[in-house]
């Protein structure tokens, strides 16, 4: 498509603005919402576009007092499962001194919301919440200069309870915060900006709360962007290769033409089918006839790890300390091992969505994305509008994982509204999400280790191949190490034979597996129980006590292994947030399937804002881990993936759930860390260490098959 | 080849005119605005789509929509009554059986048809009855939990 750059005059964009927001509270039914700049487009032009994009520095992008009292509470961040909607209200509520209730999440609008770059890496409550909090605290103090000058008292003789400022000497003089904001933005600003509160001072912060979008999501009144409508909507379906990496030669649309009601659209290598109903964009597909050319990698999941070692890399350092001769040295006993992870799809139950309609002068898309500012970047230089004339609205999100960071089904959709002229939902098929997800990477990570008889690490070299560098330091205090990172090369042309991408906790779920199955070889060869020598060789009292309280939670007793009870161990660091697991597994060692039966899990994430909301992360890292622990895996030959859909693909089921039990350190003095992905990074090594304990047998591979379990199980037999 | 196709839907006596080889799922969520019923997989392994027809959970991204002709058809917007939450939604609720909720349309239908049948499930029955639903987020044991609440609620036929 060609870009082409609009003329416009900034009243234009204004109205243009005006009206688009009109349609959307039209559409959405919804009330009125004050609308404000979040900044000033001008100041933002001046900037190379890499460094555009800054959180705002007024508190108005982030809240509005509404003349009833109600706050809308703005963040680019959305709200896919993981309670962020319920949090930061919390937060929010405590900081202004308002009630929960008071609260409504504003979340991912584009147009609305203060920029963010994307909902990912666990960084909404220990980052973003920051600058909201400070936000907030901000918006309370001119409230009070507000309200000191209303009431003629002085700010030291006020107080604010639920949004209304009283007179401390004299209580019944009172304003409320909305007969003073009266649902404007506020124009006073502090000089020197007020602190937070501390955490002794919270009400909200640090109860546990139910999520509030639940009466939405239990009545199937929650809106995804698939269940939006626009009049003179249609539906796209867009022709795709029979492997990726395939080049189409010649394409022949005509049959499909002859439908009734369906425009076939042709925009170089996008080739679409549209129709108002999705069943006959969907018969009108198979009608296409296409040739191919293939130009295809020779690796499969079997030979891609031999492949990813010898493929080209960008090397890297991660850490070292002492040096590896010494801690040879040192050694009494010295242990090589190699590990292997395969691909694993995010598979979130909704498809990648979006519905767009682009005019002559703006473009709105409403996107399941995990990121909706950075689609609205792809968006505006697509079309070569500027950041104003888009907006990306990313209503709930069926589930994410790192997976909705792209936005291909984004540009797609843009594409052929701009070409039709008409709103054009692209609502990825199962098969398609398949296709095209940004996989986890498979990789490779080799450990060399050595440690006295004593059971002291003093060796320890650490090298990943393609997995990613978060969580490869050594947790443990080690004389001598080093960690090393071979990743895709920049220059370098595209090492996975596929797309691949950041999935829930990136790099830390392959980097923990070898980790701590290796820690786990060195007990077992020292003969100590493997709580010990964890506690033997850790310096750091975080993983200590995240270590010791699992073990309390678990009742464990210690044994080394294989004490034949299948209780495995594992504990890492993600997002600042420290975890522990203790497992225990059944295994069939006829047919080589493992049964998890319990888990426990301790986690010191610093402040805990939502004691129920990081229970449900924890117990569905523990949950969704299970099935990269044990069946997930992509199957492919070069471009060609034979996983399609659910059938081929095994994600954690019913029967799968394990008695869980969690605990939460009280570290509410502590700054707040991730919440969302720390809790799945152990599920491998835990697993595999438990079955190592039950059996005798090690397995150095994800995912741990039924085949792969006997395998092990034949070798240590035989050893 | 338009059909006439009379069906009960969430209690109301409908009907619509239609290509009649149409899938359920998408003339419920494109005829009727009924967005609650989505769409994950299509081969009906998810569950995403279940609505109950006839008394039994059935997967809708299946069935063409002539299929429902002259049948009863319960959809998650059916089932709240008066903005009262079911017990099976309310049970969803207080228990926080869910996440990204994209499943849970899907996810309560599909309690509400093993209920039909086994009104007191044990944990395992309710285990074996879900086993088919499937939800990315993790919220299995919860949902477990809140079907086998949502089912000491309903005895005696709340």
């Amino acid at each position: 498509m060609k870009k082409r750059t609009i003329q416009k005059s900034g009243t234009g964009q204004e109205n243009s603005f005006h009206l688009k927001r009109r349609d959307f509270f039209k559409l959405l039914g919804g009330g009125i919402i004050f609308y404000y700049s979040t900044w000033d487009p001008s100041e933002l032009l001046a900037l190379p576009l890499a460094q555009r994009r800054g959180v705002p520095t007024d508190y108005n992008a982030f809240l509005l007092i509404r003349e009833d009292g109600t706050v809308n509470n703005y963040t680019g961040k959305i709200e896919m499962g993981q309670g962020i909607i319920t949090s930061l209200a919390q937060q929010m509520a405590d900081e202004l001194d308002v009630t929960f209730e008071s609260i409504h999440m504003v979340m991912g609008d584009t147009a609305l919301c203060p920029w963010d770059a994307g909902t990912w890496g666990s960084l909404t409550t220990r980052q973003f919440s920051h600058h909201m909090c400070a936000a907030a605290a901000e918006a309370r103090a001119v409230l009070l200069e507000m309200g000191a000058e209303y009431l003629q008292l002085p700010v030291s003789n006020l107080t604010v309870k639920e949004g209304v400022i009283h007179g401390i000497s004299d209580p019944g003089k009172k304003v409320s915060y909305g007969e003073l904001a009266k649902g404007k933005r506020l124009e006073r600003y502090l000089d020197v900006k007020p602190a937070v509160k501390k955490y002794t001072e919270y009400n909200y912060v640090g109860q546990s709360l139910l999520h509030t979008d639940a009466w939405e999501k239990v009545t199937g009144k929650a809106k995804y962007t698939g269940d939006y409508r626009l009049p003179g909507m249609l539906y796209a379906r867009i022709l795709r290769p029979p492997s990726l990496g395939a080049t189409l030669i010649s394409v022949d649309y005509s049959e499909a033409e002859k439908m009734d009601g369906i425009q076939v659209v042709r925009d170089g290598d996008l080739v679409a089918v549209l129709h108002e109903l999705p069943d006959m964009a969907a018969a009108a597909l198979v009608k296409i006839k296409a040739e191919y050319s293939f130009d295809e990698k020779d690796v499969n999941q079997d030979t891609i790890f031999k492949y990813l070692l010898e493929a080209p890399s960008a090397d890297r350092e991660v850490a070292r300390s002492g040096n590896l001769e010494e801690g040879q040295r040192m050694a009494d006993a010295v242990i090589e091992s190699e590990f292997h992870d395969g691909y694993v799809a995010h598979a979130p139950i909704e498809p990648h969505t979006a519905l767009a309609i682009v005019e002559e002068d703006s473009a709105t898309i409403w996107a399941s994305t995990q990121s909706p500012f950075g689609t609205q970047d792809s968006i505006a230089a697509l079309l070569g509008f500027d950041l104003e004339q888009v907006r990306v609205i990313a209503p709930f999100v069926g589930g994410g994982f790192g997976g909705k960071s792209p936005h291909q089904q984004a540009v797609e959709a843009v594409r052929l509204s701009k070409i039709t002229g008409k709103p054009v939902m692209v609502a990825w098929t199962r098969e398609e999400e398949f296709m095209y997800d940004t996989y986890r990477p498979a990789a490779v990570v080799r450990i060399r280790s050595g440690m006295t008889s004593s059971g002291k690490i003093t060796l320890w070299n650490f090298s990943q191949y393609f997995a990613g560098s978060r969580g490869s330091d050594t947790i443990y205090a080690v004389p001598h190490a080093l960690t090393m990172g071979y990743d895709q090369s920049r220059d370098a042309p595209q090492v996975h034979p596929f797309a691949t991408g950041a999935w829930r906790a990136p790099g830390n779920n392959t980097n923990t597996f070898a980790r701590e199955s290796q820690i786990d070889i060195m007990a077992a060869q020292a003969g100590i129980d493997p709580l010990q020598f964890r506690l033997d060789n850790l310096e750091d009292q975080q993983m200590i006590d995240v270590l010791k309280a699992v073990a309390d939670k678990f009742g464990y007793s210690p044994a080394a292994g294989p004490s034949g009870r299948g209780i495995g161990i594992a504990c890492g660091i993600d997002a600042g947030t420290y975890v522990a697991h203790i497992a225990r597994v059944k295994v069939n060692e006829e047919t080589g399937e493992v049964k998890v039966i319990r888990v426990a899990c301790a986690q010191d994430m610093g402040l805990c804002v939502n004691p129920q909301g990081a229970t449900l992360q924890m117990e569905s890292c523990i949950t969704m881990g299970m099935g990269y622990a044990l069946t997930e895996d992509i199957e492919f030959e070069g471009g060609k993936l034979f996983t399609k859909n659910f059938d081929s693909y095994q994600i954690p089921l019913f029967s799968w759930v394990p008695e869980i039990e969690t605990v939460i350190l009280d570290r509410q003095h502590m700054p707040p860390q991730g919440g969302g992905e720390p809790a799945i990074i152990c599920m491998g090594g835990v697993i595999a260490n438990a079955i190592f304990d039950a059996t005798g047998a090690r397995l150095y591979q994800l995912p741990m098959t039924p085949g792969r379990v006997l395998e092990a199980i034949r070798k240590a037999r035989a050893s | 080849m338009e059909e006439r196709i009379r069906f009960n839907l969430n209690g109301r006596e409908t009907e619509i005119t239609i290509d009649p080889t149409l899938t359920l799922l998408w003339v419920l969520r494109d005829q009727f605005g009924l967005t609650g019923t989505k769409y994950g997989c299509g081969i009906g392994f998810c569950g995403a789509c279940t609505i109950i027809l006839e008394d039994e959970a059935v997967r809708s991204c299946l069935l063409p929509v002539s299929d429902v002709n002259g049948k009863k058809l319960l959809t998650i917007e059916g089932l709240a009554v008066n903005g009262q939450p079911h017990p099976i939604q309310k049970a969803f609720m207080e228990h926080d059986g869910l996440q990204c909720g994209y499943c849970t349309p899907g996810m309560i239908m599909n309690a509400y048809g093993l209920l039909l049948k086994n009104p007191e499930p044990s944990r395992q029955e309710v285990i074996d009855g879900m086993q088919e639903n499937l939800c990315r987020c993790g919220a299995h044991i919860r949902i477990i939990e809140a079907v086998q609440s949502a089912a000491r609620e309903m005895k005696g036929g709340k």
